[in-house]
């Protein structure tokens, strides 16, 4: 999972730190250094702030409170439910959309932080009636139980195959490992995303 | 034409691999699951949860969240007076606390607000006032503190429930045994963890009629909670189950949320929805019971057994929930896998201050069949014999009566074993693996749906409506609900195999108590025996209608067409005969509109005697794994290698499902083996001492991972059962039982001790290793006053299922017609 602002964990911890000093110092600022702070990062909210997403191919204009996760600006504010919410913290990838083509967790994407960034959910991978290579081996290979936590996993092939067109075993638990199925599909899963990236088995690939 | 003969060979789609017919919703996200359904006008619903374990309710101040921008409505207690619950026996519920609360997390108020923000915010700002009384931890407290009782129902004190039973003369079994071994198991409680969050939509329909949407794997049950805890005529009621994404039994309670956002819809005539977070989904529980076992059994000099005495001391957590019926499973089903002669159990639970336990996958049976099946590995170990061969020695006996009066149907077991034994190379490897690798074997049995409904009533279990339509689309209606286990294509495929057309011809709705004939739910593994009847009594006799007219159009024998690949023909000369469609207008115009019911209720049990209900089964499913691991003696680390698995599926309807079910199943039961524990932790005296859940989320409650799972080898052993449909057994349970047992069987194959106790973890490895005894596990088995015994003599002895020593039964009709016998 890379995250969509370039951030490692690491310079979020550090990010954090340096927070935690500005905060213990913040009283000790002029009033002139604060406003110059101000200026540079403007503040929004709390209330609703006007965004625009650019999601499967649109713009989409929408006014959300900055706290508002990706998550819940597809699926709250613009009906795409395809994306799921389970943990709410990255942990289980039900909520896995692709961000300027790399799969992350969009519960942990603010929608404000994804704006001028190629959005694409579940729902723009079939072309009309016609389902992805990936989405049709998810069938043949039986690679779904309830249901749930499939389009997650359906983006997060789409993301590992994008990368890397014939995966190995591997590259394929490392691809899907950030993602969680309770119905125990995974079995299922390898085999869909092994078979949708081997050349042989045809396909755009 | 014969509708009895149900074990026949199927011509068609039955049998044969294929894609589900709902797997294209799946893969494209666009399954409408409980929470993606929003209404206009919208409002949405947070429960307030207790913070503190076990407290009086003084009182609920809400005036500062009413007072907040978009509330609506502040339920609390006194809106919901009436109690309700899944078992007739313990209705000990309320949909908000009333007087006081039982465990952390217990909603005692609901805030309805415009938007889920505002609830959360408003539900933040409601404050009750608590009186703190003692809180019970573990059933060994339970059994040690009478007073204060969390319930004032119950056997005695804070137990739950007590049961004794003894099928004939155990103690001079073991006078005489040859090898008496005694051991003492304890299985960590675990939960199901459903990915999807349970969610409900309820509204006050146009004509002030109720209907919710839920995630519930019961509708039925849903739809009497619902009219007992609201007072309503449940014919003014509508429950419509959506798609569970995942239930694994989690959501087989009528649950508090449920019937609160229906309150709410009803009082302010507007829709309301709820989606619990993940937190409110481990509060919710309801899974797998902790459990004490202590099993003793007397063998004769080659292994086998003589009399098994078994008890079990169940954690029930706060409420009943089917915890009456677990206790009684914990005990049920030891006798369905090996030939038992004599049986005693002891089984008990106790109420404690966590969230309720109830059915997880396996209910009730996993524990006891761990312990079974690690003390046959030992028993084989003392007596210098394989592993297997113990077992196959003395595998239960088709068409039998067992001990406690189970019937058993067909036996796959012996074929499951030799299955996995050749597949795993097990008689040449066990025992001769090098240091810190091993092989464990372990087999199981389980139900095919219980044969005694929850609420005794003579009614069908299970109803199935056919609509035959001009289009040639036929619709199949039935109560069943879809959750992920794959009953819709069950039933299109029942369905179409009879009328020779394609599953995905068949539409099917299902769990909407509006719209479909009750079939119980989607648990107990009985839908795809008891829904599958249903449907080929249904789509018989919707053949047979057709047959006349076609028999009399072509001037053919009605009982020797054949409907297969859309077309109706004679047997002796298929170029005679018509389309489906054809067909179907031939018999719309004899018949007139055509739809035909059919339903399904199980045999009588032959078990007679108080608590003979719990563990009958139409038929059993049997299963046996082999699971090869690596253990780490430095650091404990399991590695498991691979998994061969056979199940005995009676027959399967289509292979690439069950075969889902069965790598499911393995995949759940490596979790519980391995890693799962729904553990709780007690905060100092200074911060409440209060019962928390110590790992309360998806990334703390450790599950496996594409990363962990390994390969599995499956086998599916068909042996036709003449109870299931087309000779069909249980796939979704039963292959979960071996996992625990095997794995702890290998790790002894591996590095020569035995870890008593699930899961089995790394640092309990170690643990043995360092001991002298080369053991982890429990010591003695909790004191228990146990009453006297229900005596019923084996069928072998004489009985003819009922008790020598049985007081008669209280029994009451309630208002709705059920039967209630107090079990």
């Amino acid at each position: 999972m890379s995250d969509p602002n370039g951030l490692s964990r690491r310079h979020f911890l550090k990010g954090v730190g340096a927070g935690a000093i500005v905060a213990g110092s913040i009283e000790a600022l002029s009033a002139e250094a604060r406003a110059a702070a101000q200026a540079a990062n403007p503040c929004v909210g709390p209330g609703a702030v006007p965004i625009k997403l650019s999601i499967n191919g649109s713009v989409r204009e929408l006014a959300v409170e900055p706290r508002t996760t990706l998550l819940d600006a597809l699926r709250n504010h613009l009906d795409l439910t395809g994306s799921k919410k389970v943990c709410d913290r990255a942990t289980c990838g039900a909520c896995t959309v692709l961000i300027d083509g790399k799969a992350a967790y969009s519960c942990t994407t603010l929608a404000i932080a994804a704006q001028g960034r190629t959005i694409e959910t579940v729902e723009s991978l079939a072309n009309g009636a016609e389902l992805a290579p990936i989405q049709k081996a998810f069938v043949e290979h039986d690679a779904q139980q309830c249901g749930f936590c499939t389009p997650g996993f359906v983006v997060a092939s789409e993301a590992l195959l994008r990368t890397n067109a014939s995966p190995d075993r591997a590259a394929v638990l490392e691809g899907l490992g950030g993602n969680l199925c309770r119905c125990g599909t995974y079995v299922g899963l390898k085999k869909a995303c092994m078979s949708a990236g081997a050349p042989a088995k045809g396909g755009r690939r | 034409m014969s509708s009895t003969n149900w074990n026949r060979d199927p011509k068609n789609s039955v049998g044969k691999p294929r894609r589900r017919v709902d797997a294209r919703a799946r893969v494209t996200g666009q399954v409408r699951f409980a929470d993606d359904l929003s209404l206009p006008r919208m409002l949405h619903c947070r429960l307030v949860r207790s913070h503190v374990p076990h407290a009086k309710i003084l009182g609920i101040d809400a005036s500062k969240a009413l007072a907040r921008k978009g509330v609506k409505l502040v339920l609390t207690g006194e809106h919901f007076p009436i109690a309700y619950g899944v078992l007739p026996v313990s209705h000990d519920e309320h949909p908000l606390c009333n007087d006081k609360v039982r465990f952390v997390g217990d909603p005692v108020a609901a805030v309805i607000a415009t938007t889920e923000e505002e609830a959360i915010d408003a539900a933040n700002d409601v404050v009750v006032h608590y009186e703190s009384l003692t809180t019970i931890a573990t059933p060994q407290e339970a059994l040690a503190t009478p007073e204060p009782r969390i319930h004032t129902y119950g056997d005695a004190g804070n137990v739950h429930k007590k049961v004794h039973f003894e099928f004939g003369d155990v103690d001079a079994s073991f006078a005489g045994a040859a090898h008496v071994f005694d051991d003492t198991f304890f299985y960590e409680g675990n939960t199901h963890l459903p990915i999807e969050e349970h969610a409900s939509l309820a509204i006050q329909d146009p004509e002030g009629k109720l209907c919710i949407w839920s995630s519930t794997q019961t509708p039925h049950y849903l739809h009497k909670a619902l009219a007992k805890a609201l007072a309503m005529d449940p014919a003014h009621i509508r429950v419509i189950a959506t798609p569970n994404g995942g239930g694994f039994g989690g959501k087989s309670d009528p649950f508090n949320h449920e019937i609160v956002v229906a309150k709410a819809a009803l009082m302010l005539g507007r829709p309301v929805k709820i989606c619990l977070t993940r937190l409110e989904v481990f509060y919710c529980h309801r899974g797998r019971h902790p459990i004490e076992m202590r099993m003793r059994t007397a063998t004769d000099k080659d292994g086998n057994v003589l009399a098994l005495d078994l008890q079990t001391l169940l954690d029930g957590g706060s409420y009943g929930s089917y915890g009456v019926a677990s206790t009684f499973y914990s005990g049920a089903l030891q006798t369905v896998t090996y030939t038992i002669p004599r049986y005693r159990f002891r089984g008990c639970r106790a109420f404690t201050n966590k969230p309720p336990c109830g059915p997880k996958r396996g209910h009730g049976t996993p524990q006891p069949r761990f312990a079974q099946e690690v003390q046959l590995d030992r028993i084989a170990v003392k007596l210098g014999k394989n592993p297997a061969d113990l077992r196959l020695q003395q595998l239960a006996q088709p068409g039998s009566l067992t001990a406690n009066f189970m019937r058993i149907g067909t036996i796959g077991l012996g074929a499951c074993i030799d299955k996995v034994v050749e597949g795993s190379r097990f008689r040449e490897r066990w025992g001769k693996l090098p240091f810190g690798r091993g092989l464990g074997l372990a087999c199981s049995s389980y139900l095919c749906g219980a044969g005694l409904a929850i609420n005794w009533a003579e009614l069908p279990h299970s109803g199935v409506q056919l609509r035959l339509d001009r289009s040639g689309e036929v619709t199949a209606f039935c109560g069943a609900t879809e959750i992920g286990q794959g009953s819709d294509d069950v039933l299109a495929n029942i369905v179409a195999e009879i009328l020779g057309i394609p599953p995905f011809d068949v539409r099917v709705v299902t769990g909407d108590t509006g719209l479909t004939p009750v079939d119980l739910g989607s648990y107990s593994s009985r839908v795809t025996l008891m829904m599958g009847n249903a449907a080929i009594q249904a789509s018989e006799r919707a053949r047979d209608l057709i047959a006349k007219s076609v028999g009399e159009k072509l001037g053919v024998p009605p009982s020797r067409l054949v409907f297969a690949n859309k077309r109706v023909f004679d047997a002796q000369d298929p170029n005679v005969g018509m389309t489906w469609l054809e067909a179907l207008h031939r018999a719309e115009s004899d018949h007139g509109t055509l739809g035909t019911v059919g339903s399904y209720r199980p045999a009588a049990p032959a078990a007679k005697y108080k608590g003979g209900g719990v563990g009958p089964s139409p038929t059993y499913s049997y299963s046996a794994a082999v699971i090869e691991t690596q253990v780490d003696p430095d650091t404990g680390w399991i590695h498991v290698e691979h998994v061969w698995v056979a199940h005995d599926i009676g027959r399967s309807l289509n292979p690439t499902l069950v075969e889902g079910q069965v790598i499911g199943s393995v995949y759940m039961g490596l979790g519980e083996a391995l890693m799962e524990e729904q553990v709780f932790g007690r905060l100092p005296p200074r911060l409440s001492n209060a019962l928390v859940h110590k790992i309360p989320s998806i990334l703390e409650y450790k599950s496996l991972t594409t990363k962990d799972m390994p390969d599995v080898t499956t086998y599916l052993i068909e042996d036709p059962d003449s109870a299931g449909p087309f000779g069909a057994k249980e796939v979704g349970q039963g292959p979960l039982l071996p996992m625990m047992p095997a794995l702890a069987n290998s790790v002894f194959d591996a590095v020569g001790v035995r870890v008593d106790e699930i899961p089995v973890t790394p640092e309990k490895v170690i643990r043995a290793l360092e001991a002298k005894t080369k053991r982890y596990g429990p010591g003695e088995f909790p004191t228990v006053d146990w009453p006297e015994p229900l005596k019923v003599a084996p069928p072998w002895e004489g009985g003819d299922g009922t008790a020598q020593n049985e007081k008669p039964r209280k029994s009451k009709i309630a208002k709705d017609g059920t039967r209630i016998v107090t079990p």
